[in-house]
C-alpha cells in the first residue's frame, strides 16, 4: 500500500501524470456511477425528442431516437472501459505467462513459444476483429475475450526480453544455487523486476483496447443492443455530421479524452518505473 | 542468410495458409447464413435449398474446404462473390490499388511529419517548444481516426466545401484531361491521407522524440562535441543515422495498424477501397469475398514483417539475421 502511495506521488509531480491520473480516475468514477449519475433511462425512446441540440434538460442533446446522450455516455462508459480493461488484463495476463515461461525456461520452450508469437504477430488484427465481432452478434464479454486474445503477442515479447536479461542476474543464481525451484525463483525475484514494463504495457493497452473497440462499434460491427458503447453512440453521427454534431461531438470527446488519460498515465507510469528511458523524460 | 531467408519464408507461407485456413472455418461456423439476402419471407424452403445447393454451401465442412484450398492453389480462383457474381479476385484487385495508394500517400506523410517533429523535438528538448510539439503529439495520438476524419470533412467538405468528402472522383471526372484528372485524384485523397496520416504521425514522432533524446545523450555524441565537431555535422552524420535505425523496425510492423487505419478512413469517405469491401463482405456472409480479402491481409502483413527484418538488417550490420538471440 505505502508503494503504491508513493507511486501515485510520483506520478503526481508532472503534469502529464496528473492529467492522467485525473481522467482515468474520473472516467472510472463516471462509469461506477452511472446508475446513479444519468439524468434519464438510457434506453429509453422519445420520439417526440428526436435529433434534439443540446439543451437545459438534455445537456449533451438527444440521438436520433430521442434518448439522452448523456445518459447513454454515462452507461457506454461501463461497456468501452469495461472491454477496455477487461481485454487488456487478459492480454496481459497471456503476454506476461508466455513471456515469464519463454524467457525463464529458454530451449525449447522458448523457441516454441517465439514461433507462435511470431505466428500470431503475422495474423491481420483488425480484419479477424471485424470477421469475429462482426458475424459473432457479440456480447460483451466476447467482444472483450476476442480483442486480449489477439492483443498479447506484443506483451510476451517485452516481458521474455527482459526476462531473458534478468535470469543471468547473480541474485537469480544465488537463489538457484541455495535450491529453489524455478517456479518459486521466477514469481518471487523475476516476475516482480518486469512488473513495471508490465503495468506500463498494460496502461497502454486499455487506451488502444478501447480505441479499436470504438471503430468497432463505428462501423457497425460492436456490441448489440440494448448494450451501446461510446462507438455504436459515436455511429449514429454518421448519418448527419453537422446536423446532429452533438452526438459525434460528445461521444468523440469521451472516447478522445479517455485515451488521452490511459495514454498520459503510461507515459507518466514509464518514466517512473523505467530507469532506462529517464533520458526521455523532459 | 540463405538459411534465414529459406526459414522466414517458410514460416510466412505456414501463417498465410494457417491464417486463411482458420478464417475459412470462423467465418462459416459463426452465425449468419449467406443466403439470407436473396430470400424473402414467401419464398419456399426449395428455393432456399436450391441456392445453398448453387452456392455448394450443402457439403460438408471439410468438402468444402478441400474445394476451395484446391481452386485457389490450381487455378487461383477464389470463387465468385454471392452479392453480384463477379469474380472474389476482380472485386479485390478493383478495390486494392486504393487502400495502397492511401496507405502509402498516408504512410509518406506521417512519417516525413512524425520524424521531423520528433527530432526537432528533441533538439529542442525541455524547452517550451518541446513541450508544445510532445503535447500536439499527444493529441493527435489519442485523437480517434474516424472522429478527426468526421470533423475534417465537415469542417473542410460539408461547411466550406472547399474540397470533395466522398468517393475517389468527381461526376464530371471522365470528361476531364489527364492532369485535371491526377488533380481530380489528388482533391479526393487530401482529406483522408491527412485524417490517416495525422493520426500515423505521432506514432513515428514519439518514437523517433526518446530515440533521438537517448543517441544525443550517448558517449560518442559527448566524445564528438568534445573533439569540437559543428552541431550540424553531429546532429546529421551521428545523431539522425543513429536515431532512425529503430524507425525501419516499428515501420514494417506499423503495416496492420496503417491497413486497418485505411479501412475505417475509407468508410468514413466513401472510398472504393478494400475497407467498403470488406466490411460489405462481413455483413453480407460473402464468404468468396472474405476469403479473398483475408488472404490479401495476411500477405500484406506478412511482407509488413518480413520488410521490417530485412530492412533492419541492412541498415544495421550488427544484427546477423537469423541470431536467435
Amino acid at each position: 500500500m505505502n508503494a503504491f502511495k508513493n507511486l501515485i506521488s510520483q506520478l503526481w509531480k508532472s503534469p502529464s501524470g496528473r492529467i492522467g491520473l485525473i481522467l482515468v480516475a474520473l472516467f472510472s468514477l463516471l462509469a461506477l456511477g452511472a446508475p446513479l449519475l444519468s439524468p434519464y433511462d438510457p434506453i429509453k425512446q422519445n420520439l417526440l425528442l428526436k435529433s434534439s441540440p443540446p439543451s437545459i434538460s438534455h445537456l449533451f442533446g438527444t440521438d436520433l431516437f430521442g434518448r439522452d446522450i448523456l445518459s447513454r455516455l454515462l452507461y457506454g462508459a461501463r461497456v468501452s472501459m469495461g472491454i477496455g480493461l477487461g481485454s487488456a488484463f487478459l492480454a496481459v495476463f497471456l503476454g506476461s505467462a508466455v513471456g515469464l515461461s519463454a524467457g525463464f525456461l529458454r530451449g525449447g520452450i522458448d523457441t516454441f513459444l517465439m514461433r507462435i508469437v511470431d505466428l500470431l504477430l503475422g495474423f491481420p488484427k483488425f480484419f479477424i476483429l471485424l470477421l469475429v465481432v462482426g458475424l459473432g452478434s457479440p456480447s460483451i464479454w466476447l467482444t472483450a475475450t476476442v480483442l486480449g486474445a489477439l492483443s498479447w503477442m506484443e506483451i510476451a515479447r517485452v516481458v521474455r526480453g527482459e526476462v531473458v536479461l534478468i535470469r543471468e542476474m547473480n541474485y537469480v543464481k544465488a537463489a538457484t544455487a541455495l535450491g529453489l525451484s524455478p517456479m518459486n525463483i521466477a514469481m518471487r525475484y523475476v516476475l516482480p523486476n518486469v512488473s513495471g514494463s508490465i503495468i506500463v504495457s498494460a496502461t497502454l493497452l486499455v487506451g488502444t483496447m478501447i480505441l479499436v473497440e470504438a471503430s468497432l462499434s463505428y462501423l457497425g460491427f460492436g456490441v448489440q443492443p440494448p448494450d451501446a458503447s461510446w462507438g455504436t453512440i459515436m455511429n449514429q453521427g454518421r448519418i448527419d455530421p453537422l446536423g446532429t454534431w452533438w452526438i459525434s461531438a460528445s461521444a468523440g470527446s469521451a472516447i478522445f479524452l479517455s485515451l488521452i488519460g490511459f495514454n498520459l498515465l503510461g507515459d507518466s507510469l514509464r518514466d517512473v518505473l523505467d530507469p532506462r528511458t529517464e533520458n526521455s523524460q523532459s | 542468410m540463405l538459411a534465414y531467408s529459406i526459414r522466414r519464408l517458410i514460416t510466412a507461407l505456414l501463417t498465410l495458409f494457417l491464417g486463411v485456413s482458420l478464417t475459412f472455418f470462423v467465418i462459416r461456423l459463426a452465425p449468419g447464413d449467406p443466403t439470407d439476402r436473396f430470400l424473402t419471407p414467401s419464398m419456399s424452403p426449395k428455393v432456399k435449398a436450391a441456392i445453398t445447393e448453387k452456392l455448394g454451401l450443402n457439403e460438408p465442412l471439410p468438402i468444402q474446404y478441400m474445394t476451395w484450398v484446391k481452386n485457389v492453389i490450381i487455378d487461383f480462383d477464389f470463387g465468385d462473390s454471392f452479392a453480384n457474381g463477379r469474380k472474389a479476385s476482380t472485386v479485390i484487385m478493383d478495390a486494392l490499388p486504393y487502400t495502397l495508394l492511401l496507405s502509402t500517400l498516408s504512410l509518406l506523410f506521417g512519417l516525413l511529419l512524425g520524424t521531423v517533429s520528433g527530432v526537432y523535438s528533441a533538439l529542442r528538448v525541455g524547452t517550451p517548444v518541446d513541450r508544445a510539439i510532445t503535447s500536439i503529439l499527444m493529441f493527435f495520438y489519442s485523437v480517434p481516426s474516424f472522429w478527426l476524419g468526421l470533423i475534417l470533412l465537415g469542417i473542410f467538405s460539408i461547411e466550406l466545401n472547399w474540397l470533395p468528402g466522398s468517393q475517389i472522383t468527381s461526376i464530371f471526372h471522365e470528361r476531364l484531361s489527364f492532369f485535371g484528372k491526377i488533380g481530380d485524384y489528388a482533391a479526393h485523397l487530401i482529406l483522408p491521407v491527412l485524417t490517416l496520416g495525422l493520426t500515423t504521425a505521432p506514432v513515428y514522432g514519439r518514437f523517433v522524440r526518446s530515440s533521438m533524446v537517448e543517441v544525443l545523450n550517448s558517449d560518442f555524441i559527448v566524445s564528438a562535441r568534445a573533439r569540437g565537431l559543428s552541431e550540424r555535422k553531429i546532429v546529421f552524420n551521428y545523431g539522425l543515422r543513429n536515431a532512425l535505425l529503430p524507425l525501419i523496425s516499428i515501420l514494417g510492423t506499423s503495416f496492420p495498424a496503417l491497413f486497418s487505419g485505411a479501412v475505417i478512413v475509407e468508410v468514413i469517405y466513401s472510398l472504393p477501397g478494400m475497407g467498403r469491401v470488406m466490411v460489405d463482405a462481413a455483413l453480407g456472409r460473402d464468404y468468396p469475398i472474405i476469403m479473398a480479402a483475408s488472404a490479401v491481409a495476411f500477405v500484406a502483413v506478412i511482407i509488413g514483417n518480413f520488410l521490417a527484418d530485412i530492412g533492419y538488417a541492412v541498415a544495421d550490420p550488427r544484427v546477423r539475421l537469423g541470431d536467435s538471440s
